[in-house]
């Protein structure tokens, strides 16, 4: 499915975070995180999420601030950034499109939706259409089999997909352009 | 001390109750073969080449992290444990891009040592032909990811014995890479004291020294264990 | 607290229940079916007919039949509404007050799928409110752990669980009394109770479920463990994918703290424990202990050789009981009821009941429970209704560590040494039925592409081998293997199975040997014919 091999940034961030402009509530927010967890370092993972849902992705230069925070070496938080799916490391599109790929959706078709989309968007599971307009995502059972093959538009679960269905929707968020 | 007896591919012999069969074995002048195992570094049981098989137990155990018992009858060598190991050589060749004859270690690698060792002439797998990066940023140093076997001793010896941890591992599965800091070039690890041990941990010509040219980089693991032995009994301090 | 207070607060509660009570199912399944305009819709109407006095709408967790959902129940003895929409909620409260039959389909609750059930773990699901402790104490909720704490030494407790025979619902079946007692006798200054919430078969969505319909019960099971066990701590390991089982949770946390049901001196006993939720983030590998525990503690979710086990070095180096969600939902009856009244139930190694989540190409689709020993065909032809025009081909059990069982083995009892004879596992309960129509070598595909991508990377059987595995099962439904493919694809499975350092590489060959074993034809068929299997991702 999508993969996750990057090329490495081409310039180190110098030292700390920079871009905390002291007016940004979500840096607050952050930091009373990792204070209700005492800065320690198996928070990690509970920060991170925090961070997520506070800047939708997760940017290097925030990866540092949270590494200087906890005391955490930077590989280390990079590390376990990049092991978890549910962390991004990269900005999503306006738009999401979530086809779920569990057992009970796959004998249902979903796979020929999955390829539909990509074919589509021109764009793999897992990446943005270059404009930025939609990702497309892949998802493990979300709990809809009865349904299936579903698919999330936008955070709204539908259910008993076709593959021409989820491609007349995800035009409309493609618009004229392509 | 307690001391535990038990026999090794037939023969008979005595350890210490916290040594590993691994230990056992090397002590008693028996090899079996590893690649995650690294003196002085902690163990992590990852590589599976030093599974061995243990009478009664009808799963492989791995040497390296499994302690001796009272009357343990070990054996290192059955025709089962041999083919699982070619396998595991041969599928580290098809995983990643190995151009021996154009290394810097050639000669001197782990990871060939062990292809004789097994007898392995080529992979039956096919080889999977990923895109590796070549990180030559660093001063002193080079990392070449075509090469790396993602043993974890780089990882460790800078963790546990420099005490940078410039290294760790990003993504999962296949897709794991080695890296340095926030994944930056080598030359940009702010964390990195350019010490050298990562060198002459990797097993492999993944992790070299620059100016090195094919076939003449070796390496000097014993160095390492040297220093932490030191440590361990302060043999330093006056 | 004590339990005159617990009396009292469930006789409050049911005192105040209205005589007609309108139970919406609001969990997952049918709140993404509009489960939630249901209930709106039924509370507007209700109100509009001026019967707030005497009907209530109440949310309750999952009914079982998610496939037929919205489903709506009426208290006492009414009918079962089944894919309700909200517009025809005003006739299905007219229909109350006598305004005629009520436009919206009638289902029963007396057919097969549900008489056939044995509802312990669920046996509350889709009757309490799950977010409110008062409605989990009126059908006795917390009296367990009472009759623990003040009535039972921590010795009593294991010996208790060890008699019934309960086995660990997490996959392995391993037996949990054993377990426990294992905890209990170290000796350490900290102990941990983790329950796994992590549920990673993709396909099964028991656990999600019990969470999401009854979270009281697995809090009490926890603490009745960590009482047992000599824990003080608890975390709840939920896999990232569940907000709503993540929000009850923490309601359920928050309201039996308040209660006094969990922090310090519970039920004024020297006993204390406290819980905390560590949300994961997307990763199957973190289902299994070890890896787990790492995700705890903020590391990569990367498994570790055992010994030593969890059991004896777990969480930060202290002893740390592991159980499963399903499992920790059967303390409470056990301890109430009595190990003989469990051991009573299923076959001879395989107490109790089971879990399974009924999907794939079946009529019904949902959540069932059955005493163990059950056969397949009972559950999926009498009780799911069979494949909807078409015939069952196999029912896949496990998930990714499992295999797929013929149609013809159809009369398997099924309890954990049935289905290991068979090549597959009883696993955490997924249960995918398949027809005709499905190519099993794309299935096997399926289940590798799965496993090659959650793979940790730690091991090389396991994060080598997969993706060989993968590629040799892409060139066989390519119609570009040999037989020599097929003879390194088993030889591969047999030293994956076998040289792997965890249960997701030891067990991500069993799909392909299972469906080597029972389907050759199918694997021959690509090789002689080309690519004739189903193009898959
Ligand atoms: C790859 C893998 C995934 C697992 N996933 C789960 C899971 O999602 N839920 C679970 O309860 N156990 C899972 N397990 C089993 C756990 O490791 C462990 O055995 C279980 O939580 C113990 O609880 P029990 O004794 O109550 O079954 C998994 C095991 C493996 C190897
Ligand atoms: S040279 Fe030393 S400090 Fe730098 S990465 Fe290697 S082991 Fe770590
Ligand atoms: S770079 Fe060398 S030491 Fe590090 S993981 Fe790769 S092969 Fe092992
Ligand atoms: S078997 Fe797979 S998941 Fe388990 S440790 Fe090995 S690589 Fe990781
Ligand atoms: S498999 Fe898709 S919702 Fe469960
Ligand atoms: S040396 Fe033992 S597993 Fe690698
Ligand atoms: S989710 Fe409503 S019946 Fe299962």
């Amino acid at each position: 499915m999508s993969s996750t091999v990057a090329a490495p940034s081409k310039t180190a961030p110098a030292g700390g975070a920079k871009g905390q402009p002291s007016g940004d509530n979500r840096y607050k927010m952050l930091e009373a995180t990792m204070k209700r967890h005492q800065y320690a370092a198996d928070s990690l993972i509970e920060v991170l999420h925090t961070a997520q849902e506070l800047f939708g992705f997760l940017e290097v230069d925030l990866l540092l601030h949270i590494a200087h925070s906890l005391r955490v070496p930077p590989s280390r938080v990079y590390g376990v950034a990049t092991f978890y799916h549910f962390f991004s490391l990269k900005p999503k599109g306006d738009h999401t499109v979530v086809i779920c790929m569990g057992t009970a959706c796959y004998v249902k078709g979903a796979a020929q939706v999955v390829s539909a989309i990509e074919a589509l968007g021109g764009i793999k599971a897992g990446e943005t259409t270059p404009d930025g307009k939609v990702s497309l995502m892949t998802a493990r059972c979300i709990g809809a089999c009865g349904i299936a093959p579903a698919v999330v538009l936008d955070g709204n679960i539908t259910g008993k997909q076709t593959p021409a269905a989820v491609v007349d929707h995800v035009k409309g968020w493609l618009g004229n352009g392509s | 001390m307690a001391v535990k007896t038990l026999t090794i591919d037939g023969k008979a012999i005595s350890a210490r109750e916290e040594q590993t069969i691994l230990q056992a074995a090397r002590e008693n002048g028996i090899s079996i073969p590893t690649l995650c195992q690294l003196n002085g570094t902690s163990d992590i049981g990852a590589c599976r080449l030093c599974l061995v098989e243990v009478a009664g137990i009808p799963k492989l155990l791995p040497a390296c992290v499994t302690r001796v018992g009272e009357g343990m009858e070990v054996s290192t060598d059955s025709e089962r444990i041999r083919e699982y190991r070619k396998m595991i050589v041969e599928l580290l060749f098809a995983e990643r891009n190995h151009v021996c004859a154009a290394c810097v270690e050639n000669g001197h690698c782990e990871l060939q040592d062990l292809a004789i060792s097994v007898g392995m002439d080529h992979s039956r797998y096919d080889y999977m032909n990923p895109k590796c990066a070549v990180d030559i940023t660093h001063k002193r140093y080079g990392i070449d990811h075509n090469r790396c076997v993602l043993c974890g001793r780089c990882v460790r010896v800078c963790d546990e014995i420099e005490g940078a941890h410039t290294w760790d591992f990003q993504g999962r599965g296949a897709n794991t890479r080695t890296i340095s800091d926030m994944f930056v070039p080598w030359g940009q690890a702010a964390s990195c004291t350019s010490c050298g041990k990562c060198v002459q941990a990797c097993p492999t010509g993944a992790i070299f020294r620059r100016g090195s040219t094919v076939a003449e980089m070796q390496k000097d693991r014993t160095r390492l264990d040297f220093i932490v032995t030191a440590r361990e009994k302060k043999q330093w301090i006056a | 607290m004590d339990l005159n207070d617990l009396l009292e607060i469930a006789e409050k509660e049911n005192a105040s229940a209205k005589p007609i009570r309108l139970r919406c199912c609001t969990a997952a399944g049918c709140l993404s079916q509009q489960g939630d305009a249901v209930k709106n819709a039924l509370q507007q109407a209700v109100a509009d007919a001026d019967m707030s006095d005497r009907v209530e709408v109440i949310g309750v967790g999952c009914m079982g039949l998610c496939s037929a959902g919205p489903l709506v129940k009426v208290d006492p003895d009414g009918a079962l509404f089944e894919q309700v929409q909200p517009q025809q909620c005003a006739s299905i409260i007219a229909s109350l007050n006598g305004g005629g039959p009520a436009e919206a389909s009638v289902g029963s609750d007396t057919i097969p799928f549900f008489s056939k059930q044995h509802p312990i773990v669920l046996e509350n699901s889709g009757r309490i409110n799950p977010e409110r402790i008062e409605s989990y104490i009126a059908a006795g909720g917390y009296q367990a752990l009472y009759h623990s704490l003040r009535e039972m030494a921590p010795t009593d407790v294991v010996e208790e669980i060890s008699k019934s025979g309960l086995r660990g619902r997490g996959g392995a079946g391993f037996p949990t009394g054993l377990k426990w007692a294992t905890v209990a006798k170290m000796t350490a200054e900290r102990k941990y109770i983790v329950c796994n919430a992590d549920e990673g078969d993709p396909g099964a969505f028991m656990d999600r479920s019990v969470l999401e319909s009854d979270p009281h019960r697995v809090l009490e099971g926890m603490a009745i463990a960590a009482y047992a066990v000599g824990a003080t701590q608890g975390f709840v390991y939920v896999r990232g994918e569940y907000p709503l089982a993540i929000a009850r949770l923490k309601t359920a946390i928050q309201q039996a703290r308040r209660m006094g049901l969990l922090g310090t001196q519970i039920f004024e006993s020297p006993f204390d424990f406290r819980v905390d939720l560590r949300i994961g983030a997307g990763a199957f590998v973190c289902g299994e202990e070890t890896a787990l525990l790492r995700s705890i503690e903020g590391q990569r979710g990367t498994p570790r050789p055992r010994p030593p086990f969890p059991a004896q070095s777990g969480l930060w180096g202290y002893p740390t009981l592991i159980n499963n969600v399903e499992t920790f939902a059967n303390i409470a009856p056990i301890v109430t009821k009595g190990s003989e009244w469990f051991a009573g139930i299923g076959t001879e190694k395989s107490k109790g009941t089971k879990v399974f989540a009924l999907a794939g190409k079946i009529t019904n689709t949902g959540l069932i429970e059955v005493p163990m020993g059950t056969p397949l065909r009972t559950i999926v032809e009498e009780m799911g209704g069979g494949v909807p025009n078409g015939k069952v081909k196999a029912v896949q059990t496990g998930g990714p560590s499992g295999g797929c069982i013929p149609a013809a083995h159809l009369d398997t009892p099924v309890d954990y040494e049935s289905l290991a004879k068979l090549g597959s596992i009883m696993g955490s309960g997924g249960m995918i039925v398949m027809d005709q129509s499905d190519n099993m070598v794309g299935v096997a595909k399926f289940f590798m592409e799965f496993c090659m991508d959650e793979s940790c990377g730690k091991c090389v059987p396991c994060r080598a081998g997969t993706a060989q595995i993968h590629k040799i099962l892409t060139k066989v439904t390519d119609g570009l293997a040999t037989s020599a493919d097929l003879d390194t694809l088993r030889s591969l499975c047999e030293m994956v199975k076998s040289a792997s350092l965890c249960g997701l590489g030891q067990s991500a060959p069993n799909p392909v040997l299972s469906t080597l074993r029972y389907y050759p034809d199918e694997y021959q068929a690509c090789i002689d014919g080309g690519a004739t299997a189903e193009a898959s991702a």
